[in-house]
């Protein structure tokens, strides 16, 4: 079973400065542990909504509004679709990597 | 205890971390699988007990490989029979040594153990049965009703398979290593074949009700992306990656929502799965990087390529894919592959070059009672315009062919080209 896993926050609480060098190894080899484990299918970033735009069509009319937009939660940061047999292994995957961050939200959800 | 420390975490953890555990403690005993897994089942009968206690460990896998190389250390010691290959263990592992110094492995260290137990859960020595199903409980994680399960057959049949085969191995005194030098190559072909004959009773199920058994299909992946995340250097690990994903992405569009199958020209290519094609086509290139002659898989990953690259089958580089067939037809010859090529010629070159191969094959006669030949042949000869000949051809495929739904489709066109034969 497919799950997408993505990292929820608020984007004005976000750190912009990259993150250290620590971080970055510990986050490295988690990955290759979870590609290793063929649990990663794919995986991604995101840059922020000052970067986006939303569309949408109501009644034959498209709007188009320029990023940033304010959410209470954005997707921000990355993503990763993964193999997992089940949700408990997902949930699994998801605090290991929270475990490498040392703290945030995570979601997950099953892909049709 | 917290919520997120349930049963079903901490079994989730378990199954998580069992592949690796079980291949740390195999190569701690020496080699001895069978051992290794009962370590690694009692590890998880003190972890039930602890953790809902404790909170699950910031390492669970060094934790459940520290207790199961703990209690190896006590059998030994308590069973005192001391053969060498314990006294050894005894000497390397000294009693006061601490906990720590147990867990301690390293990620390399783990990822070649693993690597040993694949080979070792693929041995030759072993019947092709009995490697799958090993393979899919000590390396996949499977437990033997899950296995049981997915190949139609009762627990107590894949539960035997597995004892004996642990019995073969240890009586063969099969070395816990990667093999080296002469028989690497046909130790590697074992263990492709192992995860590949996995994926094909997933694909195209043997028995049951079902034709496609997805979850075999997606365990003999998951199988695949590790080999070849552990052996990034062998070409054809690669190449059976790339032939699993690109047939993997096709498995929504293969059959009816009633389950007959759909063939591969007859397919809605929308319904293919786009980032298991971009999987395919990346381990696709890793494989004819590192090949300096493409091997089988990755040349049946190369032809699968030219079909998802294309949105129909007019679409498809035929020659391209006849030019695979003939390389694949002298790296494996076997008269279906034979077929296949013919089939490609015909749409490459037309069905005049496609005959020659297709009659060569019915002189041969080892495809005799395959309905596909005579079909094929059907499909050249109608495409030639000698129509009453192509009539009798469906016919005969009808009278071979396995289910209703392919003897129904050869009738129809037997009548459909007899009916232009009488108007010719």
């Amino acid at each position: 079973m497919r799950f997408l896993g993505y990292t929820l926050a608020n984007e004005d609480e976000t750190p912009t400065e990259p993150p250290n060098p620590e971080l970055y190894e510990k986050m490295g080899a988690f990955v290759e542990e979870a590609v290793k484990a063929g649990v990663v299918v794919a995986t991604g970033g995101i840059a922020p909504t000052s970067e986006g735009a939303r569309i949408s069509l109501k009644e034959g009319e498209y709007t188009v509004i320029d990023g940033p937009f304010t959410e209470a939660k954005e997707l921000v940061g990355g993503w990763a679709l993964m193999e997992c047999r089940d949700l408990s292994e997902a949930i699994e995957w998801s605090k290991r990597f929270l475990g490498v961050l040392g703290e945030g939200e995570v979601r997950v959800r099953p892909v049709m | 205890m917290s919520a997120t420390d349930s049963t079903a975490a901490i079994e989730a953890v378990y199954r998580l971390e069992f592949p690796r555990v079980v291949a740390v403690l195999a190569s701690f005993v020496r080699g001895d699988i069978g051992l290794a897994e009962e370590l690694a089942q009692d590890a998880l009968v003190d972890a039930l007990r602890q953790w809902p206690r404790e909170g699950i460990p910031a390492k669970p896998g060094a934790w459940l490989t520290a207790v199961g190389k703990r209690k190896a250390i006590d059998q030994f010691r308590r069973n005192r029979t001391l053969d060498q290959k314990y006294g050894e263990l005894e000497r390397t592992h000294p009693p006061s040594s601490a906990e720590d110094d147990f867990a301690f492995t390293t990620p390399e260290e783990i990822d070649d153990d693993r690597l040993r137990l694949i080979f070792v859960a693929c041995h030759p020595v072993l019947p092709v049965p009995a490697r799958v199903a090993l393979t899919l409980r000590l390396v996949g994680g499977l437990t033997v009703p899950e296995i049981a399960r997915a190949y139609l057959v009762p627990e107590a049949t894949i539960a035997q398979r597995i004892v004996r085969a642990k019995k073969t191995i240890a009586n063969a005194k099969v070395p816990f290593e990667v093999p080296e030098g002469a028989d690497r190559h046909a130790r590697l072909d074992a263990v492709l074949e192992a995860i590949y004959l996995i994926y094909n009773e997933g694909y195209s199920a043997t028995s049951g009700a079902d034709w496609l058994r997805p979850e075999l299909c997606y365990e003999a992946l998951r199988l695949g992306r590790v080999l070849a995340a552990l052996m990034p250097d062998e070409p054809e690990a690669h190449g059976l990656l790339a032939l699993m994903e690109f047939q993997s992405s096709r498995l929504t569009a293969r059959t009816h929502p009633t389950g007959t199958p759909i063939l591969l020209v007859d397919q809605d290519r929308r319904l293919w799965d786009r980032l298991l094609i971009q999987r395919g086509e990346a381990a696709l290139r890793q494989a004819e990087s590192r090949s300096t002659r493409r091997g089988s898989y990755t040349l049946q990953a190369a032809i699968a390529a030219c079909h998802a690259r294309a949105f129909s089958a007019d679409e498809t580089d035929w020659a391209y894919v006849a030019t695979l067939y003939d390389e694949l037809a002298q790296a494996t010859p076997s008269p279906i592959v034979e077929l296949n090529r013919a089939v490609a010629v015909s749409r490459a070159s037309g069905p005049d070059a496609a005959l020659p191969i297709i009659d060569a094959l019915v002189e041969h006669g080892s495809l005799e009672r395959y309905h596909l030949l005579y079909s094929v042949r059907g499909d050249i000869l109608e495409r030639l315009e000698r129509y009453d000949e192509a009539a009798a051809e469906f016919e005969r495929a009808a009278a071979r062919a396995t289910n209703d739904q392919e003897r129904d489709l050869c009738l129809q066109r037997s009548r459909a080209t007899r009916a232009r034969a009488s108007t010719t």
